[in-house]
């Protein structure tokens, strides 16, 4: 429900909704423009909370999907067209953070918590298994105890 | 006057759950029978009052009474009937209520329902239940209040945002609360635990019941909102990994692993510090959840820093209730003796392992969210966690855990045959290798889809190996094996029928993989392919709804020339808030859908439209059903009957307090 309200907010933002990729801004090339689908996927629209430009309703959503279709029929690689854009909105408009200095943490968060959690187990188990094992044997003394209380009957 | 009354019975629940928080701790310390019994009483009362409270409003939406500010804000006179019950918890104040009354049910249920537990532990549960409520209670009443009046009343209210005029919102909201406020008993039975000091099997027998049903409403809650956004949204998505997505959904993976955490701890005794640690946890991610939603601290830290109020009140709430039950934690944990022995193969470590891969999803989860919020109040420079970075972590924790689902059901307690169990599932392996050649020759597409769909088939029918095995021994007869499957634990199937609804959800989401997407200008009488289907435009036309005016696209949909289904797919523009939204035609063939959106026409009268074709997109949703009918299964086993039954107060319960637990198997 939240989040159709914050997508709401973004239509009213915008105004003048319209649909998200139009017929008018596909391109020809069949090719290029599963590029182009595939970079807007990736690519935030900056007046809406968390939605690619290639969902969103936002004129400026479409002003961007526009540009990077220009740059792709004007030759650029996928990675010029996201370096374009980054350099012009900045990283936040990548819905994948790159790896770099700032997100090292976050792309090695789960894999470190992963290993770390399987180490503790393993090992804590093994500890248990071992005193468990230990305590399966009687001492001498609760030896006789229980041979005594045995033959008693 | 009814609202009034409304606010003074909200009050009133404030006073009566500060009574219900102190007394019945008093009790557990004194071993007073009589302060005991309060807790119950209070927990009733409480929750009549917060239903009345909860009642004045909803008459206040019914009667439109605009001179109430949030009628005024959220409400119309002439706004569906539906709308006006349901529009009581679309917007803040009113959901909070909602939230308040969920959390005052779970406390009334257990204190009629769970008669056979024994009184102590019931007090103290009942108790922090009650402080739960006392600090979400006071939250509303200071900074919240829904009941507050306009001194000139307006003659017409402002009407709910029309992207929540849907039937979704109806049924949306009342599920996800139940379960996610639902978790909040759980943490009320641990921290209740942690209080009386004894936390064995028992505990996790009285506890399990709730668990499920707070899961199974948590379940359905998610699959619900997933399908609004659905068919609401407009471009065919159902997920989003958005901040606000991943507020439920990580207490959900939580609750998923304490579900399975909480099995080893009632039959074997065992990993007793971890389940009450989750028990904790799941209701923790709930308060974050609150958190982040309400705060503001999601559409910028600075809108936070601006208006901090409500935010640092559940900020505070957060504090209290994770600090202090982690606190108990630290102190009563380390006593906990360990439990039952097991070998690394078996069922235990195969539940090790499944809560391994959840937790370590849910802080995935966790991290993705928090990691913006982070960066940018340390460093203040802005990035963006999306679905890639969602896509790249979780999905490959999530394999193992498909391939690992069968397994577990088919390893023993104790210690298990790991290739025997492979040997039982050869034939689901089989099944799903078949299952991904046949589909890769009919769909063709991408490999990744046919490999996740024979994942799928592999994991639906690994769920019933186990069962079908115990069902169909040496030569029995037909008759032989339906008395068998009548006789056969109710949990068995459940778990089966859930394990299934995971596959049928994957089969879903591989699915997509196999969809078509046509966007086009669409004229009237022109017709569009997508898959097997041909779609006509036959006219547009303008149409008058109850509080909004329509632009109807008539399509018509065939499949080698004859009619299997129309679609009526629009634009709506809503009046009162002058906002115009879209309204997707659907139609459903054999659990695929035709999925239309229209937008605005153009100068030559022709509309731009988004047709798909989805082929079994509907599992993903079915998928979470049979997750949820599994879980009423398990629910109602008897071994997990809450009411009646052995109404006898189990050993030494309430007098002894130092008696020896109960261990072992409990079934």
């Amino acid at each position: 429900m939240r989040r159709l309200l914050l997508v709401a907010i973004c239509l009213i933002i915008s105004m003048q909704p319209v649909l998200s990729v139009q017929p008018d801004e596909l391109l020809a090339d069949q090719a290029l423009e599963s590029r182009a689908r595939s970079i807007s996927a990736g690519l935030r629209c900056l007046v809406c909370q968390n939605q690619s430009i290639d969902d969103s309703d936002a004129p400026l959503a479409r002003d961007l999907r526009i540009i990077v279709r220009e740059r792709l029929k004007a030759g650029d690689s996928d990675k010029e067209v996201l370096d374009f854009v980054v350099a012009r909105y900045g990283k936040f408009i990548l819905l994948k953070p790159p790896f770099d200095a700032q997100t090292i943490m976050l792309w090695l968060l789960p894999v470190t918590i992963l290993l770390v959690a399987a180490v503790v187990i393993i090992f804590r188990t093994r500890r248990r298994r071992v005193r468990a094992d230990g305590d399966n044997y009687l001492s001498d003394d609760e030896q006789a105890q229980l041979s005594k209380i045995l033959t008693k009957k | 006057m009814i609202v009034e009354l409304g606010h003074y019975a909200l009050v009133l629940a404030f006073a009566l759950s500060l009574l219900q928080s102190l007394l019945p701790l008093w009790g557990v310390i004194r071993s007073d029978e009589t302060l005991l019994a309060v807790a119950p009483v209070t927990a009733v009362g409480q929750f009549l009052l917060v239903a009345g409270s909860y009642a004045a409003l909803t008459w206040a939406y019914l009667a439109s009474d605009f001179s109430v500010v949030n009628v005024f804000e959220n409400s119309h006179s002439e706004k569906p009937l539906v709308y006006k019950i349901s529009g009581v918890w679309g917007n803040h104040e009113g959901s909070m209520l909602l939230w308040i009354l969920t959390l005052a049910l779970f406390g009334a249920l257990v204190a009629v329902f769970a008669r056979n537990m024994p009184r102590d532990l019931r007090a103290a549960v009942l108790a922090v239940q009650a402080w739960v409520s006392a600090a979400f209670v006071l939250f509303v009443l200071l900074t919240s209040n829904p009941f507050a009046r306009l001194i000139q009343a307006p003659i017409e209210g402002r009407d709910l945002n029309p992207i929540l005029q849907d039937p979704g919102l109806a049924i949306h909201p009342p599920l996800l609360y139940v379960g996610y406020v639902g978790f909040s008993i759980t943490f009320s039975f641990a921290a209740g635990a942690l209080i009386i000091g004894r936390i064995d099997a028992m505990w996790a027998r009285f506890v399990r019941p709730w668990i499920l049903l707070a899961w199974i409403f948590l379940t359905l809650g998610i699959a619900m909102g997933s399908y609004w956004a659905y068919y609401t949204l407009g471009w065919g998505g159902f997920w989003f990994w958005d901040p606000v997505e991943n507020a439920s959904l990580m207490p959900w993976l939580a609750g998923t692993a304490l579900l399975h955490t909480i099995i080893v701890m009632e039959k074997r005794d065992a990993l007793k510090v971890w389940t009450i640690f989750l028990s904790i946890l799941a209701f923790s991610l709930s308060l974050l959840g609150t958190f982040l939603v309400r705060s503001g601290v999601l559409t910028s830290v600075h809108a936070f820093a601006s208006d901090p109020q409500r935010g640092i009140f559940i900020l505070a709430i957060l504090v209290f209730f994770i600090g202090g039950s982690l606190f108990l934690f630290a102190l009563q944990a380390p006593k906990l003796k360990p439990g039952g022995l097991f070998a690394p193969i078996s069922r235990e470590s195969a539940l090790v392992v499944n809560n391994l891969l959840l937790t370590t999803c849910c802080a995935t989860v966790l991290v993705g969210t928090l990691y913006p919020l982070a960066l940018e109040s340390i460093t203040g420079a802005k990035i963006s966690v999306g679905p890639p970075f969602f896509n790249l972590t979780f999905v490959p924790l999530f394999i193992p855990i498909i391939v690992a689902m069968p397994f577990g059901q088919l390893l023993a307690w104790k210690r298990g045959d790991f290739l025997g169990a492979a040997q039982r599932l050869t034939v689901a392996v089989a099944a799903g290798a078949i299952a991904a050649l046949v589909f890769f020759a009919m769909q063709g597409g991408p490999v990744l889809a046919a490999i996740m769909a024979g994942a799928a088939i592999y994991l639906i029918t690994g769920s019933f190996v186990d069962i079908v095995g115990r069902l169909v021994r040496r030569s029995s007869g037909l008759h032989n094996v339906l008395v068998r499957a009548l006789g056969m634990p109710r949990s068995a199937w459940g778990a089966a029928i859930a394990h299934a609804g995971v596959g049928v959800t994957i089969f879903g989401l591989a699915a997509t993989g196999w969809g078509v997407e046509r966007i086009a200008s669409f004229k009237v009488g022109q017709t569009l392919q997508a898959g097997p289907y041909t779609i006509t435009l036959d006219k547009i036309s303008p149409r008058q709804g109850p509080n909004y005016r329509e632009m109807v696209a008539y399509m018509t949909v065939r499949k080698g020339g004859a009619i299997v289904s129309k679609l009526e797919p629009s634009r709506r523009f809503f009046t009162a808030q002058r906002m115009t939204t879209s309204q997707a035609g659907l139609a459903t063939f054999s659990f695929g859908h035709v999925h239309v959106v229209i937008s605005q026409q153009d100068k030559n009268g022709a509309v731009s439209t988004r047709i798909y074709w989805k082929p079994y997109v509907s599992l993903i949703w079915l998928g979470a059903v049979f997750m949820a009918v599994g879980g009423g299964l398990s629910l109602s086993d008897r071994r997990m009957r809450i009411v009646g039954g052995r109404r006898r107060r189990l050993a030494g319960a309430d007098t002894e307090p130092s008696a020896t637990p109960v261990t072992g198997s409990a079934s």
